[in-house]
């Protein structure tokens, strides 16, 4: 067991490898390493030139080309794995963690475990093996789903995700039935709605626009519009905590039932990224990682004092 | 696909899909019998029939519809004695197993649009639509936003994908003449003989039909419009105008001209809430280049906070709104009233 070199506490930072040094993973190495509690000791990729790799090794972090392969035949473990590849590369990845015993926190679409956002359900990861963020559109808009459904029935609600362009990568733009397949599966199983809509727009002006999302939900006509005020705010002020740049743009907007559409609330946000390593208007890509930090860092309070590699969740 | 002998261009009406948005998506399995019936009966080849914002578009963002999209394909499918279905989907907002069901409803046409820049978002559903059986049309929404060689360029990708058909999508109805015709013929220089290239325009500056022969002049074989205008913003190219300006030209549509004319008088006119007119929002999207179904959204938050319509479309065009961002004209109404 590797000491902590003199730190203030007993307990050490959860030694961490992030899987997948593309864009997403160095991001969250940048976030992990302000973390108290988790420390990025490890990135792995599959290519020698990934610049990826070099950012870790400059960080001092220990950064291998030897794929998983390499990461779990070393002697010491990692008690916490980020993946941060593809949902097809996950899949594959997934069961081997799991027979070492380490616990996931996936970042891709694969969605094997639950599906968590922090501010809403972040125990429903304890003790799982592997837990899922869902979607970038899910991170940002299941919150305020959770917000107005905790004071009213929501029978339905639906979200609109815009994107820049650049920030919209390959995956995410040959799999984008996917995002709204997810999506929607977060809005009603984590945000409580009975139903649910999603819908993502990618759009390419320059200079890039900030993600911005619209999430609507149906209210019955005699809903409490200012306990929903009041619990979109807490709610809002609950995700800043983990991603500063989250804020409401004004007052959520109530419209009574007409001859077109039922009573509803439309809440109104824009998501800003900390600019860690992706630029601030990718405030899609930033929500991922700092709620992936935050998952981890839910795991590793729950890991058992002094816990090895061998110690399963 | 190789046209009949009798045509030159295969013309598509989209006034049970464009209209949509102009009838706030309140179709009726009536509305669609009488109309699919007169357009039939005038030899439009392709009537296309979906919710405004394509398959899935029924919601708060976009406006409920009022009988669900699959059933007036269905009905469409029905009535048709020669004219092929046509539907619209975007990625993003529909998904592959809406695609499914419109196949399973008999449409014959599955058209897919993405903003001009995002085809690549696209082929997933062009694969699923081709292993189907099914023909299939790229849209490049607001193709007056990028110049000729984007647009060829994102037409390859649609064409590699399984695309038979690049529309040039005039969506703000802003481009002037030959900026149709270039964009046009970069397209045709582009996709040769892998794929046809098509033209959808809208009156935002009175330009439909001349816009339209332009492309036709420019390679295109495939052209949109809707009868009597039924479509966003101050509607389509008239598909009736257009047929009658075509036979002039010795451009054969396959169009009865008369039967159409009566059609729009008779079948289309009746189930408008309004006609599709010029105005002063209409004539400010084309001129600000701002999508054409941003309008009757416009209308609404206008009236809804007390601020200026045109004010909102036109800090719609400064934001650089692209299709489908329709919240975000309730967040500039909102600031603006504040």
């Amino acid at each position: 067991m590797r000491s902590d070199g003199g730190g203030p506490r007993t307990a050490r930072r959860a030694r961490a490898a992030i899987v997948g040094p593309g864009n997403i993973g160095t991001d969250l190495m940048y976030k992990l390493l302000r973390s108290p509690s988790v420390e990025p000791r490890w990135m792995v990729g599959v290519d020698p030139a990934s610049e990826g790799l070099a950012r870790a090794r400059e960080a001092g972090i220990e950064a291998e080309a030897g794929g998983v392969d390499w990461l779990l035949g070393q002697d010491e473990q990692p008690d916490l794995v980020f993946e941060a590849t593809s949902a097809a590369v996950h899949r594959a990845n997934a069961p081997r963690y799991e027979a070492h015993g380490i616990p996931c926190v996936d970042l891709t679409p694969a969605k094997l475990g639950p599906g968590i956002v922090p501010a809403v359900n972040l125990e429903a990861g304890a003790g799982a093996a592997n837990v899922n963020l869902l979607t970038c559109g899910g991170q940002a808009t299941i919150p305020m789903v959770a917000a107005v459904s905790r004071v009213v029935h929501v029978p339905y609600a639906e979200i609109v995700a815009s994107v820049a362009s650049p920030s919209a990568g390959p995956g995410t733009r040959a799999n984008i039935d996917e995002f709204t397949r997810t999506t929607r599966w977060g809005i009603e199983h984590v945000g409580g709605a009975a139903r649910g809509k999603a819908i993502i727009i990618l759009n390419p002006a320059e200079p890039p626009m900030l993600m911005r999302d619209t999430v609507y939900c149906q209210l019955p006509d005699d809903a409490d519009q200012g306990a929903i005020a009041a619990s979109v705010a807490e709610m809002a002020a609950a995700v800043a905590e983990y991603v500063p740049g989250y804020r409401l743009r004004g007052e959520p907007q109530f419209d009574p039932a007409d001859a077109f559409s039922p009573a509803r609330v439309a809440i109104l946000l824009e998501v800003e990224g900390a600019g860690d390593f992706l630029p601030p208007y990718a405030g899609n890509l930033d929500i991922m990682t700092a709620a992936a930090t935050r998952v981890g860092e839910g795991l590793a309070a729950g890991l058992p004092a002094g816990a090895t590699s061998s110690t399963v969740l | 696909m190789p046209e009949p002998q009798s045509r030159d261009i295969r013309v598509t009406d989209s006034s049970l899909r464009d209209g949509s948005h102009a009838k706030r998506h309140r179709f009726t399995v009536e509305h669609v019998r009488a109309i699919v019936a007169a357009l039939d009966g005038a030899g439009v080849p392709v009537i296309e029939v979906t919710h405004g914002d394509g398959l899935g578009g029924s919601s708060f963002n976009y406006g409920f519809s009022h009988t669900p999209e699959q059933e007036l394909i269905a009905t469409a499918v029905r009535t048709a004695k020669r004219a092929r279905i046509a539907f619209l989907m975007l990625p993003g907002l529909g998904v592959k197993d809406d695609i499914r069901e419109a196949a399973d409803n008999g449409a014959a046409i599955c058209r897919i649009a993405t903003h001009c820049t995002e085809a690549d978002i696209a082929d997933q559903h062009f694969g699923l639509a081709r292993e189907i059986g099914l023909e299939t049309v790229g849209f490049l929404m607001m193709a007056h936003s990028r110049p000729p060689e984007v647009l060829a360029a994102q037409g390859r990708r649609m064409a590699d994908a399984g695309c038979q058909c690049v529309y040039v999508v005039d969506s703000a109805g802003a481009l002037v003449l030959d900026e149709v015709g270039d964009r046009v013929a970069a397209l045709v220089d582009e996709l040769g003989d892998d794929a046809q290239v098509g033209f959808h325009g809208h009156e935002n500056l009175g330009l439909g039909v001349a816009n339209s022969v332009l492309a036709v002049g420019a390679g295109a074989r495939q052209i949109d419009g809707s009868t009597r205008r039924f479509g966003a913003g101050a509607g389509n190219t008239p598909v009736e105008a257009f047929a009658a300006v075509a036979e002039r030209l010795g451009i054969r549509t396959g169009i009865d001209v008369l039967a159409i004319a009566d059609a729009a008088e008779d079948a289309v006119l009746p189930v408008m809430d309004d006609e599709c007119r010029l105005g002063r929002l209409e004539l400010m999207m084309g001129y600000a280049g701002v999508y054409s179904s941003f309008l009757k959204h416009a209308d609404r938050w206008a009236e809804r906070y007390g601020v200026s319509g045109a004010e909102i479309l036109l800090r719609a065009g400064e934001r650089q709104l692209v299709g489908g961002q329709e919240d975000q004209l309730i967040d500039i109404a909102r600031e603006l009233a504040d």
